[in-house]
């Protein structure tokens, strides 16, 4: 489903800020697998996923999605296939539009931008639905600017953009790191569920081992720009926070 | 004095079509865009050669808006496919725009449109006869404010238009969104200065002549106009932004008229509106110190 391959990337290359971030990171992930992904600050987490979305151009390696190779597709093409949710709860949606505007432009993603108009009535009943489920009462400010929304809240309207259209890939970068532990629990909760619903192919990075360990059916962890262990099924059952971070010291 | 107030009304609702070009740029694409400045002019050239020549005064006003979103596309290549910042690109065009805005004036630095038939002439047929060019400059402006607003009304409403407002609002999640940024940046900045071109092109038929350097400062005056508009009259909704905007541009031109009637030297006008936008950039940020210190967040509290 998802293969990345040996893929390298070295930020400010000849320069004295030279920093690799990405030493040859290799992994495989199967149509529904849901994994989870550690490692300390720096380890390459986030340039990993980066790299799948495009944000930049690897110097090395290759990235492939059902069987097609989007090395050299351009960020805004390879949305297609994937959905994403960042760390900062500002980044997912766009502050200065509404919520049905957001998630409408979530809904074209995939589609032809013309002069139809940006949301439509049919369109509307469905968000509303949508939106009731997360129970946030949103559905009953659709017309809010979305800057006026609590970053939990702005975390799981991004988490409802993101998978609107069942996307072949979803990439979650510590999308809870900077919510209250409460709220977080909230958006974890609700990203199991849709993913399971869905069955979405998902990668999580998460600095919390519990997490990592409680959601999804593999574990992986990164050091130094590469995929240093990885755990499945059974064997990521019996794994034990204490273990995760015994490996982390090494 | 009426006659002082119908002239800056006339020429107020011309401006509008400018501001609302500034605030698409300014405001939509967070861009701080200065080709305002060459696209102003280059839109009064065109339509003043075209209408010189005895050309329509419709076609040539149509040409002023092409003109001026031909600029504004050169902007955002240069921005976007040679990844200059966006304020040198403006910079750059705006410059260059000095030398092609002569050319366009066939080598001349301005064309006198003195007794030739303009928009406001046409329209001044179809008034009563007691009318005169302000009123047939206001009656132009209004069709012509009412009709850019609902046009742009419509197509920030549109499933592209929502496209280039995402591009403006969040880059980042644009592009998450399968939006191709860069293009939506090209076509903003290329609708926002053919709505300056226009304005430009409006503005000349009105004054009877287009001038190489009549567009100094008229990035500072759209800002103004915004400005003031959106603190006046609110911007609750994106048509009330709108009508916001043209309501600014008037009152900008009815105070600036009543300055130089109280006797201020032309020559001081754009020192006055340039203090006004600083001034008006800065009172947010001074009522929401304000508000801290009423609230008692102030560091001298004790508690
Ligand atoms: N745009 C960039 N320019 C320069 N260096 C970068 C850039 N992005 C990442 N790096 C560097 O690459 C390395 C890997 O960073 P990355 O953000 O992938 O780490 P991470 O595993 O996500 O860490 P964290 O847990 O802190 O989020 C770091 O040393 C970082 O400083
Ligand atoms: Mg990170």
């Amino acid at each position: 489903m998802l293969s990345v391959e040996e893929v390298r990337k070295t930020f400010n290359a000849g320069t004295v800020n030279e920093r690799i971030a990405l030493d040859g990171v290799t992994f495989r992930l199967e149509e529904g697998d849901f994994i989870t992904v550690v490692g300390g600050n720096g380890s390459g987490k986030s340039t990993t996923m980066n790299a799948i979305a495009g944000v930049f151009p690897i110097d090395s390696g290759s990235v492939r999605i059902d069987g097609r190779d989007i090395t050299a597709l351009p960020e805004y093409k390879r949305a297609a296939y994937l959905g994403r949710v960042f760390q900062d709860p500002m980044m997912g949606s766009a502050a200065r539009m509404n919520i049905e505007e957001n998630l409408a432009l979530a809904y074209r993603k995939c589609r032809r931008r013309g002069l139809g108009w940006g949301v439509t009535k049919k369109e509307r009943g469905k968000y509303r639905e949508l939106l009731a489920q997360l129970d946030l009462g949103l559905e009953d400010r659709m017309t809010s600017r979305v800057g006026l929304l609590s970053g939990g809240q702005r975390q799981a309207l991004t988490l409802l953009m993101a998978t609107l259209n069942k996307p072949a890939l979803l990439l979650l970068d510590e999308h809870t790191a900077a919510l209250d532990p409460k709220t977080a629990g909230k958006v974890l909760a609700l990203t199991e569920k849709i993913v399971t619903e869905n069955k979405i192919t998902t990668l999580m990075v998460t600095h919390n081992m519990h997490d990592a360990l409680r959601y999804g059916n593999r574990v992986m962890m990164m050091r130094d720009g590469r995929a240093v262990f990885e755990a499945a099924g059974e064997e990521k059952a019996r794994l034990k926070v204490a273990d995760m971070l015994e490996m982390f010291e090494i | 004095m009426t006659g002082i107030i119908l002239g800056a009304a006339g020429l107020g609702l011309l401006w509008s079509v400018m501001t609302i070009g500034v605030f698409l740029t300014y405001r939509v694409l967070d861009i701080a865009d200065l080709t305002a400045e060459g696209s102003i002019v280059t839109g009064a050239a065109a339509a003043a050669v075209i209408i010189a020549g005895g050309g329509n005064p419709f076609a040539a006003s149509l040409a002023a808006f092409l003109a001026g979103a031909a600029t504004g596309l050169i902007t955002g290549l240069l921005h976007t496919k040679l990844k200059i910042p966006a304020l040198l690109s403006g910079i750059l065009c705006m410059i260059a725009l000095y030398s092609i805005n002569i050319r366009i004036m066939k080598g001349a630095a301005n064309v006198s449109l003195l007794r030739k038939t303009t928009v406001y002439t046409e329209v001044l047929r179809l008034l009563p006869s007691a009318a005169n060019k302000d009123m047939a400059a206001i009656a132009a402006g209004l069709l012509c404010a009412a009709a850019v607003c609902a046009a742009v009304y419509w197509f920030f409403g549109t499933e592209l238009g929502s496209a280039i407002r995402a591009a403006g609002d969040n880059m980042k999640m644009a592009r998450s969104q399968g939006i191709n940024t860069d293009n939506m940046i090209i076509m903003g900045l290329a609708l926002s200065n053919a709505l300056i071109g226009l304005s430009g092109g409006l503005i000349a038929q009105y004054l009877g002549f287009a001038d190489v350097s009549m567009g100094i400062g008229s990035i500072v005056i759209g800002l103004a106009s915004v400005i003031i508009g959106e603190v006046l009259f609110g911007v609750k909704t994106f048509r009330r932004t709108l009508f916001s905007l043209v309501c600014g541009s008037v009152v900008y031109r009815i105070v600036i008229a009543f300055v130089y009637k109280l006797g201020m030297p032309a020559s001081d006008l754009k020192l006055f509106t340039a203090m006004t936008v600083a001034a008006a950039l800065y009172l947010p940020k001074l009522t929401k110190k304000w508000a801290k210190r009423a609230k008692g967040g102030g560091g001298n509290a004790v508690g």
